[in-house]
C-alpha cells in the first residue's frame, strides 16, 4: 500500500487511485444502521441484491445474511425492499 | 544542421492541410462531427478511411460531446487521438474540454475558429475559443494553411511528451484560412510518422503499489479521473498548472526540431514578432488578421513610420517574457481582439496583454480594436486606421478611448 502523497509534486496524474476503494469506509456515513429479524428472515437473498454497496454478504450454506458494518451507508434500500419485513433500520448510538 | 527534406509543393486549403497532417501523423483514432467551416476536415479524413488510405478507427458520432469522449477515453488507452470542430461544435463539448485536460489525455484538436450564435454566423472569429482558454489546453494559433499544417504534426509530438500530457489545440480562422487554398509545402509520409514517433507512457502506482504504465490496461487496472474531493482535487489542478510551466520548452524543441527538417519557423515557437525591434507603435493579434498587417506594416515602414505587429502564436501558456520584452519599448500600443469579452471592457486578448505590461518597465499605453465579428472583413485600410490612432497616442500621449470597436457601422 502507498503512501498518503504529500504534496501536489508527489500526486499522481489525473487522479489516478493510489489506494483501492475497499480502503475507504463508508460505512461511518451512517445514521440508521439495517437490522435483521432471523424470525421473520425467509432468506431469499433480495437484500443482498438490492444493496447497491455491495454490503450484505450470506452464508453459502446456510444462507443468513449478514450486514458489513464497514461499508453499509444506511441508504435503508434493503430494508423497503425486504418482502418478509425483517430488516429495520435502528438508529445509530453515540452521535 | 540536418539537411532540409525534400518536399512537394500542393495547393491545400487550411481544412485540408489539416487533415492530410492528421493522415501523416499515423493516428489511430479520429471521432468527429462535421460543423462549418471544419467540415472539409472530417469530409476528407473520412475519404481517406474509406480509401483505405489510413488504418485509422473513425467513429462517426452523434454530437460533438461525443466525439471529444470518444477521443478522450481511446487517448487514455494509449491510442493517438484527434478530432476536429468549431463554434456551436466546441461549445457542446465545453464540458469533455475540461476533461480532456483533466484527465491528462494528449488528443489533438483542430478549432476552425467561428463565431457563436446568436444571431446565427457560421464565420469566422475567436469567440468559440475564447471560452475555452481557461481549459488546460495548450493552444497553437495557425497565421496560413501552411502554418495549420506544420502546427498539427507539431501539436502531436508536443501534447505526447511524457513530461507534460496535456491536449492541444490548433487553431485556424473559419474561411480565411480553412477554405482558402495556398501553396502548402508537404513532407513526405514517412518523414512525418518518424518525426511524430510512438507515444511514451510516465509510469505511475497503482492501487496495489505498483508502477504501471499511465494509461488504461485490462492488464494493470487504473481508474483515471474519479471522484476527486476538496481532499486532492486542488493538488490536481496545480499538477495541470506546472504542465504549462513545463510546456514551452517542449514546444521549443518540437518546434526548432522540425524547423531543421523543414526550413520553416514561426517566430520563436511563441511569438512571431514583425518589425518589432525598435517599433513606437505595435499591434498584437492572433491568427490570419497577421498577414495583412505585416503588409500595412511594410507600407507604413516605407514611409519611415517605426511600426510592428507582434502575433501570438503560442496563445497557451501564454508567452509573458516575449510578450514583455517584445512591447516594453514601445511608445503606444493596440491590441487586436476578433472577439469580445461582453461587458469585461475589452476583449480576452486586451485583457491579457495589458495584465502582462503592468510589470513591465516602460507602461505604454495599451489600447483595444475590437474587429472582424461574424466575419467582417478587416481590410488594409481599417488595419491602416489603427496605426494612425496610435500614431497620435504615441505623439500626444493621450488616449480618447481604451476600447474601441473597428469596421462597425457607427
Amino acid at each position: 500500500m502507498s503512501q498518503q502523497p504529500k504534496s501536489w509534486k508527489e500526486v499522481s496524474p489525473a487522479g489516478v487511485c493510489w489506494r483501492p476503494a475497499s480502503d475507504y469506509l463508508t460505512g461511518d456515513w451512517r445514521t440508521f444502521k439495517p437490522v435483521r429479524d432471523p424470525t421473520k428472515c425467509t432468506k431469499c437473498l433480495l437484500c443482498h441484491m438490492v444493496c447497491p454497496d455491495s454490503a450484505i454478504k450470506y452464508d453459502k450454506k446456510t444462507m443468513d445474511v449478514e450486514f458489513d458494518y464497514n461499508y453499509c451507508k444506511g441508504c435503508g434500500i434493503c430494508a423497503n425492499e425486504c418482502a418478509a419485513k425483517a430488516i429495520k433500520m435502528v438508529k445509530e448510538e453515540g452521535e | 544542421m540536418a539537411t532540409k527534406t525534400e518536399q512537394q509543393m500542393v495547393p491545400l486549403n487550411g481544412d485540408e492541410a489539416v487533415a492530410l497532417a492528421v493522415k501523416q501523423s499515423d493516428v489511430d483514432v479520429v471521432a468527429a462531427y462535421p460543423i462549418t467551416p471544419q467540415t472539409i476536415i472530417v469530409e476528407k479524413f473520412s475519404e481517406y478511411v474509406a480509401n483505405g488510405e489510413v488504418d485509422t478507427e473513425f467513429v462517426c458520432v452523434e454530437s460533438e460531446h461525443s466525439a471529444l469522449a470518444a477521443s478522450l477515453t481511446a487517448s487514455l488507452t494509449g491510442a493517438r487521438a484527434f478530432t476536429a470542430t468549431a463554434s456551436a461544435g466546441l461549445a457542446l463539448m465545453h464540458e469533455m474540454v475540461y476533461v480532456t485536460a483533466g484527465c491528462r489525455a494528449p488528443v489533438v484538436m483542430a478549432v476552425t475558429n467561428r463565431a457563436l450564435s446568436a444571431p446565427i454566423n457560421i464565420h469566422g472569429d475567436h469567440s468559440d475559443v475564447m471560452a475555452e482558454r481557461d481549459s488546460g489546453w495548450i493552444q497553437l494559433w495557425a497565421e496560413n494553411a501552411q502554418e495549420t499544417y506544420d502546427s498539427i504534426i507539431q501539436a502531436f509530438r508536443i501534447a505526447e511528451h511524457k513530461d507534460l500530457l496535456t491536449p492541444v489545440m490548433v487553431n485556424l480562422d473559419g474561411f480565411w484560412l480553412s477554405h482558402t487554398l495556398e501553396n502548402v509545402n508537404i513532407l513526405p509520409d514517412e518523414v512525418v510518422k518518424k518525426f511524430v514517433g510512438t507515444r511514451e507512457f510516465p509510469f505511475v502506482t497503482d492501487t496495489e503499489g505498483k508502477q504501471v504504465p499511465f494509461k488504461l490496461d485490462p492488464n494493470n487496472p487504473l481508474t483515471l479521473g474519479p471522484l476527486d474531493l476538496p481532499d486532492y482535487y486542488f493538488e490536481h489542478k496545480r499538477q495541470q498548472e506546472e504542465a504549462m510551466h513545463v510546456a514551452p520548452k517542449i514546444i521549443k524543441e518540437v518546434h526548432d526540431e522540425y524547423a531543421q527538417l523543414t526550413g520553416r519557423s514561426y517566430g520563436n515557437a511563441f511569438v512571431d514578432a514583425y518589425c518589432m525591434e525598435d517599433a513606437e507603435i505595435a499591434t498584437v493579434c492572433l491568427g490570419s488578421a497577421a498577414g495583412t498587417t505585416k503588409t500595412v506594416v511594410d507600407y507604413l515602414r516605407s514611409q519611415g513610420v517605426k511600426a510592428g505587429v507582434l502575433r501570438i502564436r503560442t496563445f497557451r501558456p501564454i508567452p509573458w517574457e516575449d510578450i514583455i520584452t517584445s512591447l516594453e519599448g514601445a511608445k503606444a500600443i493596440a491590441v487586436m481582439d476578433r472577439s469580445n469579452s461582453v461587458g469585461a471592457d475589452g476583449g480576452p486578448l486586451f485583457h491579457e496583454v495589458r495584465h502582462l505590461l503592468y510589470g513591465s518597465r516602460g507602461h505604454p499605453p495599451v489600447v483595444d480594436y475590437i474587429y472582424g465579428l461574424g466575419g467582417r472583413d478587416m481590410p488594409p485600410k481599417t488595419i491602416h486606421a489603427i496605426y494612425k490612432d496610435l500614431y497620435d497616442i504615441a505623439s500626444t500621449g493621450k488616449v480618447k478611448h481604451f476600447v474601441n470597436f473597428a469596421g462597425v457601422r457607427d
